[in-house]
């Protein structure tokens, strides 16, 4: 059943939420970008922004209204709450010869997502599939991530670069949150309907103002959500992806090879990716070691580096190692895509590589190119 | 993914590069490995390098190491009586257990000998288990040879044919000289009835296994040991990652049916 509350009652749920003791992150305006950020009120939502995204381009652009939720993809993604960039794995102390090693208790710290669109959820549990449900269980994930309080929302203005509609990830989320806000903008004012999606997000929202929903109210919200599928900037036929895998040859991906800059933008702005490294360190002495596990790009040379040299040593093997894994291989390895169709990986990438785009081209056999096949 | 501490009890430096150390657990230690398998191996305030087994016996885990890189090159400097992280065991092992009654055919390129070589202890242990066994070993040269004492001692046995081959060697080696690829035609089993081990560089398995394949051994029947640079172990950290599968965990020993498509194409 669903209800409709005015815009104050989102400070409320943020109160509320804070007052239980959680840390909220919510999407806040920061050095320009909308990004994901502690907020102690909803006064840090990013009120009256949307942006302007498309390959390689990212700028706020004001809506005049006072919508909180106008914009798409937020600069960065939720992983890092949940997989932090830097993460202590061990200290060790040596002395007279003997080794002694302390594994640190994950920290657990106890947070609510407010705000998560419905790409990003879905990514989370792309996630639990792989640090939650494969043959080891990550302690640093483990202990974040059951207790996150999960305020999703529902995406009405997906960005140039959105196609989560082709990817079925979105734009409106069905599952996996404790409660689901939906904003209804029109002139005469802002309302939001809220679903509830657990018994603690039934808790948190029996103590605010709300009225149920009427009718006109859900179809509201499901004109908006039309509205949304028809307005995402681009689309990944699904249908060409396994066209794509098909030749490790095609020369487009030559072609994609002279544009790649092998930065990894993509790798690190992407909610799925999940590769790491490790770093030990010693102090000066040489008696305290720490491991760290540090997020690492398959783009970096030496991601495969053996006595030898690396496996993948052009960026053409790396560029075709990440898009096939992300759409192909990590179906057979996790009974799921990896891309959610949020479009980081177009927004931030230097020289605006489009995977869409380079999906659609190498779908199309070698020689049919040759042909004058699709331009793309 | 904390490593218990083991000591070393014994180091033997086989080559100029390479070294084996034994190692015994000080307080915990980890699950018994199955032959094939490997371990993550910590030099204190260096790092961690995966290193198969060498051989196991009881509670020591015997590992041979190349010097090669930071860690590794810590490992070789390694003491007896010093102390090394071990976790693991990981990975999938060599199925010797299940070819019994069937013909038996090593085949090892250089330090590709230490993996395979707990295959061949367990051979000799339950020599009647099995049918014909043949180890056939290649090299640089004889004094890049691994494990030269007990190559010797293996040689001389009645009921294992060992064949020895280097790509080049002064006029006093007696062995042969040339690729061990051309060994495997003259190898005394009944290919139909051959499950066969190969461990060494890529490019030498991949020549093998497809010598091993013409010779009619069936490609689900031949398996081969791959080498990525496994970080986490657990499939989590991406480096290992080969087609669909982690080597860490999906490996590294692989069927040659498994592993030919996804080493066809290259760079992957």
């Amino acid at each position: 059943m669903a209800f409709l509350v005015g815009a104050d009652c989102l400070d409320e749920m943020i109160a509320s939420l804070r007052s239980n003791g959680r840390t909220v992150i919510g999407p806040a305006v920061r050095d320009g970008v909308i990004t994901h950020d502690q907020i102690e009120s909803a006064s840090e939502l990013p009120l009256g922004w949307t942006e302007d995204q498309d390959g390689g381009r990212y700028r706020l652009v004001p809506t005049g209204t006072d919508e909180r939720f106008a914009f798409s993809s937020p600069s960065t993604s939720w992983k890092r709450f949940l997989i932090p960039e830097r993460t202590l794995l061990l200290r060790a102390r040596r002395s007279n010869g003997t080794v002694a090693v302390v594994e640190p208790e994950p920290e657990a710290p106890s947070v609510a997502f407010f705000g998560i669109r419905s790409c990003d959820l879905v990514a989370l549990g792309i996630l639990d599939r792989v640090f939650l449900d494969s043959d080891a269980t990550d302690p640093t994930y483990a202990a974040r991530r059951p207790d996150v309080f999960i305020v999703a929302v529902g995406c009405n203005r997906p960005g140039n670069t959105c196609f989560c509609a082709s990817m079925n990830t979105g734009p409106t989320p069905t599952s996996g949150y404790d409660l689901v806000v939906r904003e209804l903008h029109s002139e005469e004012g802002t309302e939001y309907l809220v679903d509830v999606g657990s018994e603690r997000g039934a808790d948190l929202l029996a103590g605010l103002a709300s009225r149920p929903a009427h009718e006109g109210d859900l179809q509201r919200a499901d004109r908006a959500h039309e509205t949304a599928v028809a307005s995402m900037g681009r689309e990944l036929r699904q249908d060409y992806v396994p066209l794509a895998a098909l030749d490790p040859d095609h020369p487009r991906w030559d072609d994609v090879a002279e544009r790649c800059l092998a930065c990894g933008n993509c790798t690190m702005v992407c909610p799925t990716c999940f590769c790491s490294t490790t770093e030990e360190s010693t102090d000066l002495s040489g008696t305290e070691a720490e491991r760290w596990r540090v997020w690492d790009s398959c783009f970096s040379l030496d991601f495969t580096h053996l006595h030898g040299g690396s496996v993948r040593t052009s960026t053409k093997s790396r560029y075709r190692q990440w898009l096939l894994h992300k759409l192909v291989t990590w179906q057979d390895q996790f009974d799921t895509s990896g891309c959610v169709g949020c479009g980081r990986c177009i927004t931030w990438c230097p020289v605006g590589i489009d995977l869409t785009a380079e999906i659609a081209a190498l779908a199309v056999p070698a020689a049919a190119t040759d042909l004058g096949g699709r331009d793309v | 993914m904390v490593p218990h501490m083991y000591r070393v009890l014994s180091r033997r430096q086989d080559l100029a590069d390479t070294v084996t150390l034994a190692l015994a657990p000080i307080d915990g230690q980890i699950a018994t490995p199955s032959i094939g398998q490997f371990n993550m191996l910590w030099a204190f305030g260096i790092g961690e390098a995966p290193i198969s087994l060498a051989g196991v016996d009881d509670d020591v885990v015997t590992h041979t190491i190349r010097g090669v890189g930071a860690v590794t090159n810590a490992l070789c400097a390694a003491s007896e009586g010093d102390q090394i992280g071990v976790r693991g065991p990981y990975g999938t092992g060599w199925d010797l257990d299940g070819a019994m009654g069937r013909d038996i055919l090593v085949v090892a390129g250089g330090l590709g000998l230490a993996p395979v070589r707990p295959i061949v202890t367990r051979l000799f242990a339950r020599r009647a288990d099995y049918g014909r066994a043949a180890l056939l070993m290649g090299a640089r040269d004889p004094e890049s040879l691994l494990y030269r004492d007990e190559l010797e001692a293996w040689r001389s046995r009645l009921d294992i044919e060992v064949e020895v081959t280097v790509d080049s060697a002064q006029r006093s080696w007696r062995g042969d000289v040339g690729v061990v690829t051309r060994l495997i035609d003259r190898a005394p089993v009944e290919a139909a009835n051959t499950r066969a081990f190969v461990c060494g560089p890529e490019v030498m398995m991949r020549f093998c296994a497809q010598a091993l394949v013409d010779l009619g051994v069936p490609p689900a029947e031949v398996f081969v040991s791959l080498e990525r640079n496994m970080h986490c172990a657990v499939g989590h950290c991406g480096h290992c990652q080969l087609g669909s599968s982690f080597v860490c965990k999906d490996g590294p020993v692989l069927s040659w049916a498994e592993a030919e498509p996804l080493l066809r194409i290259r760079e992957r």
